[in-house]
């Protein structure tokens, strides 16, 4: 069974690692809806 | 001609009290978690001012050492000590926190800064002896205050208290009794930026040898902003401290841009000198209060002292071509646009691989790469990892991608190409920028050609965008001799004319003869 | 984890159900990756934030778990994220979300 297809999707990603816009495209490629994108910056 | 860096300022001010009091992590944890085991913990890992100053990044960011020496220092480096340390560095200074608070009250335009009495008298003198600090700036510290007035004021909530050994010594008062863009708080941290800024400013000065009447131009790209209810950000940070570091002849204004601001202001500040609008023109960067023991929680769980309990500063002075000053090459430009994406390798390729591909280099071609260098120190223990050393890994990468380089040159390309992290967490200081001091100078010995200096932004903190920026440019070998020897553009133009016109001629002769 | 973020989890939990909602970390080292994933699934570590004491349990991955990476377009995963594997300890940062997943989720599809 999928993990992202027909779900919401949370994504907190990292200025340092992957930035949320960078992990939206990648879920939506998945079919999984992305609810909310935000990235983290620890710096 | 191309414009040269003349000079650089690197200050750090040690500011314990300010980060217990005023840091953003640390007030947030007041509201949250006001019992919390970290509240109750924190005092114990305030470092003295003797161990900030012998910290090695702190020694190499006002230039007592370089970045290579700090490579072979064993990480981490908050339990080794530098031999020798001193207040005082090539660059700058870091400046002990009382000397510090009055250095900030000479900045008080507004009678908003109170200091005790006692605590002014004790600490004067020691602000006297800074080589640097001038006597306009003494004899803007008043006398001082009634320790009860200033009680007063902060038990009313009229004023936000300031820490010196944890004693109250002085506080910053609201400049408006409603008005939440110039409360005490906003008014603490404009000043403190401020004061730092002049500081930065005045080892600048003395560092390229100019006098502060030389200066036309001051651009500060920190990450405050100033203003009140109808112009929050209005600015100017940049004229503001001019006035107080005494440079009488210039005019300014703030550029921002988050961590990005100084690498922008650099270009700008080039750029004005190239077109001639302004001869010599100063990017400031001042300390950020609230980013001040901004991992703390990390470093107070696993035993650290607090490492960040400085504000940190800089001041670049650029000015025309002396024809020997490392120069700013604007031909060579990275830049983030708003089509370039979130991908890392679309952000690194943008700001590395791109401009010096436009150029016909490859990143062989340049000795140093300066992207964000924060100190792994600060940073690894709270989860973010060795930001310089993920640019350099980045960067390599993308250079193997492309051809430039063998996979199996990875690992030594960073060693090679890259430095380590030195500079405080304080947001747009890390950006780059440290290392333009150094690169003045390892250009000018010869030692190297080329250095990228790499500025990355977080614009999407602002809720404005979900943007990610980002722009880089080169530092050279002064090329003015080369200009002056070879032909120049305008003689290429003329004599590209003239040769058009003997050709042009030569048809028409032909036709006549036909 | 970001204050604001930890509500808009807390949120989105309560409007879909916590059973619908997956969250996909991009964290730049294993530790953090963990005390992200932890914090959806267990709660706030740091005591900080709206999700202290709350056991969402919530299907959490990171973007560079091989689980995920079956799922993506190949070429969309190539051009927005595959040059940080060769940054990322990407192994650190499996191992981590393994443990905190098989402890804490609720939700897992067997």
């Amino acid at each position: 069974m999928s993990i992202l297809k027909g779900k919401k999707v949370v994504i907190i990603g990292d200025r340092d690692g992957i930035p949320g816009p960078a992990i939206q495209a990648c879920v939506e490629s998945a079919g999984g809806e992305v609810v909310f994108a935000s990235t983290e910056c620890f710096v | 001609m191309n414009s040269v860096i003349k000079g650089s300022g690197y200050c750090l001010s040690y500011t314990p009290g300010l980060m217990l009091h005023n840091g953003s992590t640390i007030t947030t944890e007041r509201v949250v978690n006001p019992d919390g085991e970290f509240l109750k913990e924190m005092g114990k890992h305030v470092r003295s001012y003797e161990d900030c100053v012998a910290y090695w990044p702190n020694q190499v960011y006002i230039g007592n050492a370089d970045p290579e020496e700090l490579r072979k220092v064993e990480f981490p480096y908050y339990d080794k000590k530098f031999e020798n340390a001193s207040r005082y560095g090539k660059f700058g200074e870091i400046m002990p926190e009382a000397e510090f608070l009055l250095l900030a009250q000479s900045c008080d335009c507004f009678e908003v800064f109170y200091l005790e009495k006692g605590f002014v008298e004790a600490h004067k003198k020691e602000l006297a002896a800074d080589p640097v600090i001038t006597e306009a700036i003494l004899n803007r510290v008043t006398a001082g205050s009634e320790l009860s007035e200033i009680e007063t004021l902060v038990s009313n909530g009229e004023a936000e208290g300031l820490y010196y050994e944890n004693k109250l010594v002085g506080c910053v008062k609201r400049a408006h009794d409603i008005d939440v863009n110039l409360s005490a708080e906003v008014m603490l941290e404009n000043l403190m930026n401020k004061a730092s800024s002049v500081l930065a400013i005045l080892h600048s000065l003395k560092n390229a040898g100019i006098s502060p009447d030389d200066v036309e131009y001051v651009i500060d790209c920190s990450e405050e902003a100033c203003g009140d209810v109808n112009q929050r950000g209005g600015g100017n940070f940049a004229k503001a401290a001019a006035e107080i570091a005494g440079l009488n002849n210039a005019t300014g204004s703030d550029s921002r841009g988050f961590c990005a601001g100084p690498s922008h202001a650099m270009i700008e500040a080039a750029a004005l000198v190239k077109a001639g609008a302004f001869r010599t023109v100063v990017v400031i960067g001042g300390g950020c209060v609230p980013k001040l023991g901004m991992n703390g929680k990390d470093h107070v769980k696993k035993g650290l002292p607090m490492l960040e309990d400085c504000l940190g500063a800089f001041a670049v002075i650029v000015s025309e071509n002396d024809g020997k000053s490392a120069e700013i090459n604007l031909d060579i430009l990275g830049r983030h646009t708003v089509g370039t994406g979130a991908a890392p390798q679309n952000v690194i390729g943008s700001l590395v691989a791109d401009p010096l591909e436009r150029a016909g280099l490859t990143v062989n071609d340049v000795d140093k790469f300066s992207p964000e260098m924060q100190n792994a120190d600060i940073t690894k223990p709270a989860g973010a990892g060795d930001v310089p050393m993920a640019n350099y890994k980045m960067i390599a990468a993308l250079a193997v991608k492309k051809g430039w380089l063998q996979k199996s040159e990875l690992a030594s390309f960073s060693e090679e190409h890259g430095l380590v992290g030195y500079a405080p967490t304080q947001g747009h200081i890390p950006s780059g920028v440290p290392y333009v001091g150094f690169a003045k100078e390892n250009i000018e010995a010869g030692k190297m050609n080329r250095v990228m200096i790499i500025g990355k932004g977080s614009l999407f903190l602002g809720r404005m965008t979900n943007l990610f920026d980002g722009v880089s440019f080169i530092i050279q070998k002064n090329t003015a001799e080369n200009e002056q020897g070879a032909v120049s553009e305008d003689e290429v133009r003329k004599l590209i004319a003239k040769a058009m016109k003997d050709f042009a001629a030569s048809i028409l002769d032909k036709e006549a003869e036909a | 984890m970001d204050l604001e973020n930890q509500k808009r989890v807390k949120d989105f939990a309560e409007k879909y159900g916590p059973e619908n909602l997956v969250v996909v970390l991009g964290a730049a080292e294993g530790e953090a990756a963990g005390l992200a994933a932890e914090t959806v699934t267990a709660g706030d570590p740091t005591f900080a934030g709206p999700l202290t004491g709350v056991q969402l349990g919530l299907t959490v991955y990171h973007v560079c778990e091989p689980e995920l990476k079956e799922e993506f377009d190949p070429a969309v995963y190539e051009d927005q994220v595959s040059m940080m594997e060769m940054v990322l300890d990407v192994d650190d940062i499996v191992n981590e979300m393994n443990e905190i997943r098989k402890e804490y989720c609720k939700y897992l599809s067997a």
